[in-house]
């Protein structure tokens, strides 16, 4: 792609935006007087702030840049990733776990643990919980680096560098009230700044029935190895799931779905990872907590309207020859197209091979042949300018860089103006992602591992300064994992591996801990670091058909070959809750609890009072509102059945 | 916590609204985007949500002690 330039118009908007944000956080760094103000909020935030922060916190450039690569691979079938894999979990969090962590008083999931369990749990939840916020974050600002030097021409390390420092800046000032308030405000800019490019996309597409039959055509001419496509493999999420791995581009059977993804990896996701879970314990009553993922579940329903159906247009727009579009090959320097520039000229028309061959030593990519050799031909019979064979290679270049499909429709359809609208709001995505992962950073770091084993007993004077402290060394640890993910392609895979690793067997120790009053301490660690093992050992010893053993799995040796890379990791998830389960079950009725039924009130479902309603009328009650969402979502999935 | 949201939101949204309506009543060439003024539409909308959002932030300021 070449580089954009952007008018005075752009940048305007693109400064108020930072202008804004760190505005914020110094508005709000007069409030900062304890480390609980800093960390927690002080649990003062009204519900359709905390509400919107919680599903602004998962933005990231999972949701833009990954969502719409996978709606361009997968089609609607990845909505599963919202209308089973979010919003079922979401009201479960609402509706049945969130009296507990916030009526504990926990500050965070990990101190949650200690309160159920003891300190072994915590301590292990805590150090993986912080590496992995670490990791998601460095890959979400790693993937915004390489977006804006590709398409702006910005330097990777100075944008890497501009952007962390204005997320360091606002979280240091404002602390997590800030973080959320300007998740608040990016929701906003997000969803602003998106909708006219998805709505010029389905324009120029010719609308949703004219794309859906494009994405016919798409299926049924798919090539994949191995695959058997009906036309509908792209345009409806349940029929080609239910026929089969084989029939569905993510090459997944309907029990890793449902089960995989469904339960143990969005249970495990929602309702446990403390970077949306500290949303909502942030709220300013215990009503307020358990209507934030409620209120969150309502703009998450429909984002995949924002974000996956940007993907297919794409994937619409290429099978149309008149539209004079392809998703983007993937980036090759310039160097290179100089090189096969160089080479389709010399090549001879009568031996195409030859040229095909050394176009594809050039630029480091195979191509597609039929392509190539009509360009060699019309560059032997015609003079053409190096711009035209270079537009020549680009579009027989046969592989495709999804990850850019979101941005090479900005490019498309944004005029200045709304190109910088549209920059602004990727920016503000990215922001909101790593600022959330810094700020559940900061918090488990200093609370549950800083304050519980090095310095315990200080001041809390002495915690907010070592909070401060935690968010800079968060920030230049996530900037440090961001230069390693660089080095891999497929930022989402990485981060579905490791929620595999860490949350899968996650839920099953909450699932018992909070709602089976038999299980300890030793049973729920000692089960979770085996979930944890075993997750590790799955991986070690499966692989998906198409990777080569020992890169993405099969380390020890391949017993079992997956069709895909996603069933690998639903497996996985499967297999490490599963297991975790029965070894939780097992070890707690082997061993005997610390805790007295005393201890455990307010922690375990049986034995904890339930909440009064108080004068909250019936529809407004969590139990009620969640059905309500849950029959939505369901009418969703028979819409796109 | 001390800042209603609804503040910073609406100024942004209004600011931001009214730079891309201003810009659309004189730029011409809309040929990305399918012929459609989109800076004048899009810019009109984001003023309304903005002045939207400013409008809550006042009668919020009322009803607090």
């Amino acid at each position: 792609m070449e580089p954009i330039n952007l008018l005075w118009i752009d940048y305007t908007i693109l400064i108020a935006y930072v202008a804004f944000v760190i505005g914020i956080g110094w508005a709000l760094s007069r409030y900062m007087k304890t480390s609980a103000d800093f960390l927690t909020s002080a649990r003062s935030i009204p519900t359709w702030v905390t509400g919107l922060a919680f599903i602004s916190a998962n933005l990231g450039a999972l949701e833009l840049v990954g969502m719409a690569a996978s709606g361009a691979k997968y089609g609607i079938g990845t909505a599963h990733f919202y209308w089973l894999g979010a919003i079922p979990a979401m009201i479960f969090l609402a509706v049945f776990m969130m009296p507990f962590y916030y009526g504990s008083k926990a500050r965070s999931v990990p101190e949650y643990l200690k309160m159920r369990f003891d300190e072994r749990t915590r301590a292990l939840n805590s150090v993986a919980f912080a590496v992995m916020t670490i990791f998601a974050s460095g890959i979400s600002m790693n993937a915004l680096a390489k977006l804006l030097n590709q398409l702006l021409g910005w330097n990777y390390d100075v944008s890497l560098w501009v952007c962390s420092a204005v997320v360091l800046l606002y979280v240091l000032k404002g602390g997590l009230t800030s973080a959320i308030y300007t998740e608040v405000l990016q929701f906003f800019m997000i969803v602003l700044g998106f909708a006219p490019v998805v709505y010029l996309g389905l324009k120029d597409v010719g609308g949703w029935g004219a794309m859906n039959k494009s994405l016919e055509t798409v299926a049924l001419n798919s090539n994949a190895v191995g695959s058997d496509f009906a036309a509908n493999a792209w345009t409806s999420a349940w029929q080609p799931l239910l026929a089969g791995p084989t029939h569905n581009p993510m090459g997944v059977d309907i029990f890793a779905m449902v089960f995989g993804l469904g339960f143990v990896l969005s249970f495990g996701y929602w309702c446990t990872n403390f970077l949306v879970v500290q949303r909502a314990m942030a709220a300013k009553d215990m009503a307020a907590a358990r209507n934030t993922p409620l209120v969150a579940a309502v703009p998450k329903m429909f984002f995949p309207f924002l974000v996956i159906v940007p993907g297919m247009i794409a994937v619409a727009l290429t099978a149309m020859p008149s539209k004079d579009y392809r998703v983007p090959p993937p980036v090759i320097a310039q160097e290179n197209y100089t090189r096969a520039i160089e080479a389709v000229r010399n090549a001879n028309p009568a031996d195409p091979a030859a040229g095909v061959a050394a176009v594809e030593a050039a630029l480091g990519e195979k191509v597609h042949a039929e392509k190539l050799t009509s360009l060699i031909t019309d560059s032997s019979r015609s003079s053409l300018t190096d711009a035209q064979i270079k537009t020549g290679i680009y579009n027989s270049i046969a592989a495709y860089d999804y990850d850019g499909v979101i941005l090479s429709l900005v490019k498309k359809y944004c005029p200045p103006g709304l190109l910088g609208l549209a920059l602004t709001a990727l920016l503000a995505s990215f922001m909101s992602g790593m600022a959330g992962n810094v700020t559940a950073f900061n918090t488990v770091f200093t609370y549950d591992l800083y304050q519980a084993y090095f310095v315990k007993n200080q001041t809390d004077k002495h915690y907010f300064w070592a909070g401060k402290v935690v968010t800079v060394v968060g920030i230049l640890l996530s900037i440090a994992a961001a230069y390693f993910a660089s080095m891999y392609n497929n930022a989402m895979d990485i981060i579905q591996l490791v929620f595999g690793f860490v949350n899968a067997p996650l839920f099953a120790t909450f699932l018992l801990g909070m709602f089976w009053k038999r299980t300890t301490g030793t049973g729920a660690f000692v089960g979770l670091f085996l979930g944890i093992g075993s997750s590790a050992l799955f991986h070690a010893l499966t692989i998906a058909s198409g990777n080569p053993p020992g890169v993405k799995g099969g380390y020890l040796g391949v017993l079992h070959a997956f069709p895909s890379e996603m069933a690998q990791n639903f497996w996985l998830a499967s297999f490490a809750f599963i297991i975790c389960f029965v070894l939780t079950v097992a070890i707690s009725l082997g061993t005997k609890s610390q805790k007295t039924d005393e201890d455990l009130k307010g922690l375990v479902y049986s034995l904890t009072p339930k909440i009064k309603p108080g004068d909250v009328p019936f529809y407004l009650q969590p139990g009620v509102v969640g059905v309500v969402l849950l029959v939505v979502c369901v009418i969703m999935n028979v819409i796109f059945w | 916590m001390g800042l209603d949201i609804r503040w910073p939101i609406g100024l942004m949204f209004t600011l931001i609204g009214a730079l891309l309506t201003g810009f659309g009543a004189f730029k011409a060439d809309y040929s990305l985007s399918l012929g459609i003024n989109i800076n004048l539409i899009w810019g009109v909308l984001l003023l309304l949500f903005g002045a939207g959002m400013l409008l809550g932030a006042i009668r919020g300021k009322n009803d607090k002690p």
